[in-house]
């Protein structure tokens, strides 16, 4: 007999679906802009890059004080126990139809490899992407803030890499939403906010 | 507010309407016919038939005495310049190129663009003051004319020329050219600037008639229907002193726009100088961009935009066939503008030419006739532009680069300048001869000729600076920024797109690649995995 839970809340889902309309559009201008292919064309993908990236930063303003406010920032804390079981659950346990190493609550709403991966996303891509895309927008300013020892090209490369990093991420991250009990069963979470649990 | 507004416009609308429609009233002052306050036409000294240049210049310097002797002091009357930044004489009395060469020995020709009267060989007085020659600048009836071939002065009677050919240069009338003096303008500038190198168009390839009364698309500011600037709305003059140089053009200008009452001994000519250091109001970054370019390499995304092609490419070496007959040869496009020419060689035009783009600081070094040169797979440049990406001078700036076959010799190893122009024995255009026309242009110009001729590849660079498009028509962001860059090639500046690191680009596509191949992978294992009973 399953349970169902109330994970994630109607801020969260709100963050969390803008967040992802606004990084695959960021996603699909950034390599328009990089030259991959042309939709917009180079002027108007940065005009439209520009308007996302502020866009995402107001959003991302709202969500920290959110985080902070409801104390859900602890759901990134990391942990390293039952990493091992759950990486195991992935590599084997999940072709055998293996019970789930972890059991979600409201309080550990993300399993550990998540949390991990979380964590690394808003540590070391977010700060690369956020730090380089800003310096590219106000590069203007570099000599009025002092910055004379930046280079252009460091930057580009450092947005790039994170851009290349947050496409690898987005893939892995869309899969393991099939990850559930059913493959819809962790989108269908992220809509109404209800988690099915065994 | 609005409707007391447009009430208030139509009523002075309407009053405008009266006075222009209405009778004029006694006591009103006499209207406007001229913007100067001497009508020429009432001079009783211009009131009379005139039969040399020197003539009108005497009357004109009873009145305007200082006149001459600041035009004698001018590069338009001396064509020397000393290059204070290189040490180098220039001036077209000097330097050589690669058009038709040098005015060395072919004066009486190419004098008829000198603001002077009589300058057909080394001998010209150049402190002659009724030598001046006032009316080329000066004429408003278009009808003033210097033709090639008299030494600068204007034929007043009929003329067969060359003697014998039956071609007749028709007279003008000085007198009624002289009683309708007034300002420069498009025409008098252009009639020799737009026709630089022997022809409409050919030299500058931003500078041709097409700018005489020029659309809004061909050049914002000289647009004949809306600004209107003449070329002396940029090129103030002081004491008959015309700015701009393209001895020592200004490739960065950090004064700033110009205020009246501020000293400033810049060049006025500039874009800054009225446009300032940041114009660009709506998007800041254009701004920075225009620290390291210059506004020019934007704003004239092609030159020769009017509809007159410029000259791009000049090979002399291919000079001289003749027909069947022995005559000389002309061959024309399917445009009618010449290609080949017997006297010429080989000609390349093009239109709408993109220019090519360095950096560039100001410093133009020539190649002298006193200038050693060795023959190589590289193209000898008959000026040097100086600039570097580091050197906090420089700006990226358009060219437009001329590239020539010219006769040089490898003896000496110096450039030669061949008597073309001339009704004699000796001038190439008529007797295609090599030999004696560089042996008596080199005489001419006092330098020493081995005999021996060869040919040699050069290349001359001219700063792209005119015809400016509206805003709409500058260059967008991809002409730079894109794989085919149109700043493929400049050195020193990181330009996104155009530099992206192609180790970078695999490794970030293999991650993602790899990612891809793993969900894939997995899933696939998954699905496979859930069907075994």
């Amino acid at each position: 007999m399953s349970e169902r839970i109330y994970v994630f809340k109607r801020f969260e889902r709100f963050w969390h679906w803008s967040q992802a309309g606004l990084i695959m559009f960021l996603m699909l201008t950034a390599f328009d802009i990089h030259g991959t292919y042309t939709i917009f064309g180079f002027e108007k993908a940065v005009a439209y890059h520009t308007i996302a990236a502020w866009s995402l930063i107001g959003l991302w303003v709202f969500a920290i004080f959110w985080h902070f406010t409801t104390g859900e920032w602890k759901q990134y804390i990391p942990t390293t126990e039952k990493v091992v079981a759950m990486m195991n659950y992935y590599l084997f346990g999940i072709f055998k139809d293996a019970p789930h190493p972890f059991r979600l609550t409201q309080l550990r709403k993300h399993n550990p490899l998540q949390r991990l991966a979380y964590l690394a996303i808003m540590v070391f891509v977010g700060p690369l992407i956020w730090v380089t895309g800003v310096l590219y927008l106000f590069y203007a300013n570099w000599a009025a803030w002092g910055l004379t020892a930046v280079q252009l090209e460091w930057v580009a490369t450092g947005h790039i890499i994170g851009a290349f990093l947050m496409l690898a991420f987005l893939i892995a991250h869309v899969y393991l939403t099939t990850a559930g009990h059913t493959p819809l069963a962790h989108i269908k979470a992220m809509i109404t906010g209800w988690e099915e649990v065994d | 507010m609005k409707r007391a507004f447009t009430r208030v416009a139509l009523v002075m609308c309407y009053a405008g309407w009266l006075a222009a429609a209405g009778p004029v009233l006694a006591d009103e002052a006499k209207p406007l016919k001229l913007n100067t306050t001497a009508d020429h036409t009432k001079f009783k000294e211009l009131q009379k038939e005139f039969t040399s240049g020197p003539e009108v210049t005497k009357v004109c310097l009873t009145c305007h005495t200082e006149a001459a002797g600041q035009i004698h002091r001018t590069k338009h009357w001396k064509w020397e310049y000393l290059n204070p930044q290189t040490g180098q004489t220039l001036g077209k009395k000097t330097v050589v190129n690669n058009f038709c060469i040098s005015i060395a020995s072919n004066y009486a020709s190419c004098t008829s663009c000198h603001v002077g009267y009589g300058w057909k060989d080394a001998s010209f007085d150049f402190k002659s003051e009724e030598n001046v020659d006032c009316l080329v600048c000066h004429d408003t009836t278009g009808n003033y004319r210097k033709p090639p071939g008299f030494a600068g002065n204007p034929v007043v009677k009929d003329t067969e020329f060359p003697p014998g050919s039956g071609k007749i240069i028709k007279g003008i009338n000085l007198s009624k050219i002289a009683q309708k003096i007034g300002k420069t303008s498009r025409d008098t500038c252009g009639a020799c600037h737009f026709n630089g190198g022997g022809g409409d168009g050919v030299k500058h390839g931003d500078m041709d008639t097409s700018l005489a009364a020029p659309t809004k698309e061909l050049d914002v500011h000289m647009d004949a229907e809306g600004l209107d600037f003449t070329c002396g709305t940029c090129h103030t003059s002081s004491s008959h002193d015309v700015a701009g140089s393209r001895y020592t053009p200004t490739a960065q200008d950090k004064q700033g726009a110009r205020i009246r009452g501020k000293a400033d001994k810049g060049n006025p000519a500039t874009c800054v100088a009225c446009h300032g250091n940041g114009p660009h109001k709506k998007e800041a970054r254009l701004n920075q961009h225009a620290t390291k370019i210059a506004c020019q390499t934007c704003h004239i995304p092609t030159y020769a935009r009017g509809g007159i092609p410029t000259k791009m490419v000049w090979d002399w070496s291919t000079a001289g066939k003749r027909d069947a007959e022995g005559k000389q040869i002309t061959l024309k496009d399917a445009k009618g503008h010449i290609i080949y020419e017997s006297r010429k060689g080989d000609f390349t035009l093009a239109e709408n030419v993109k220019p090519e783009y360095v950096w560039f600081n100001g410093q133009v070094t020539y190649t002298l006739i006193t200038d050693k040169i060795e023959k190589s797979e590289q193209r000898t440049p008959i000026n040097k532009l100086g600039g570097s990406p580091t050197d906090g001078k420089s700006m990226i700036w358009p060219m437009k680069v001329f590239r020539g076959t010219q006769p040089y010799d490898p003896v000496n190893k110096t450039l030669v300048t061949p008597h073309t122009a001339g009704n004699d024995d000796t001038g190439y255009w008529k007797n295609l001869d090599w030999d004696k026309a560089i042996t008596v242009g080199m005489k001419d110009f006092g330098h020493p000729f081995s005999g021996k001729i060869d040919f040699i590849k050069t290349e001359m660079s001219w700063p792209i600076t005119h015809m400016v498009a509206p805003k709409e028509k500058a260059l967008g962001c991809a002409e730079c920024h894109s794989k085919q860059s149109r700043l493929a090639g400049i050195p020193g500046i990181y330009i996104p797109v155009r530099d992206n690191n192609k180790l970078l680009d695999t490794i970030g596509w293999s991650i993602v690649f790899l990612t891809l191949l793993g969900v894939f992978g997995h899933g696939a294992l998954r699905i496979v995995s859930s069907r075994k009973p």
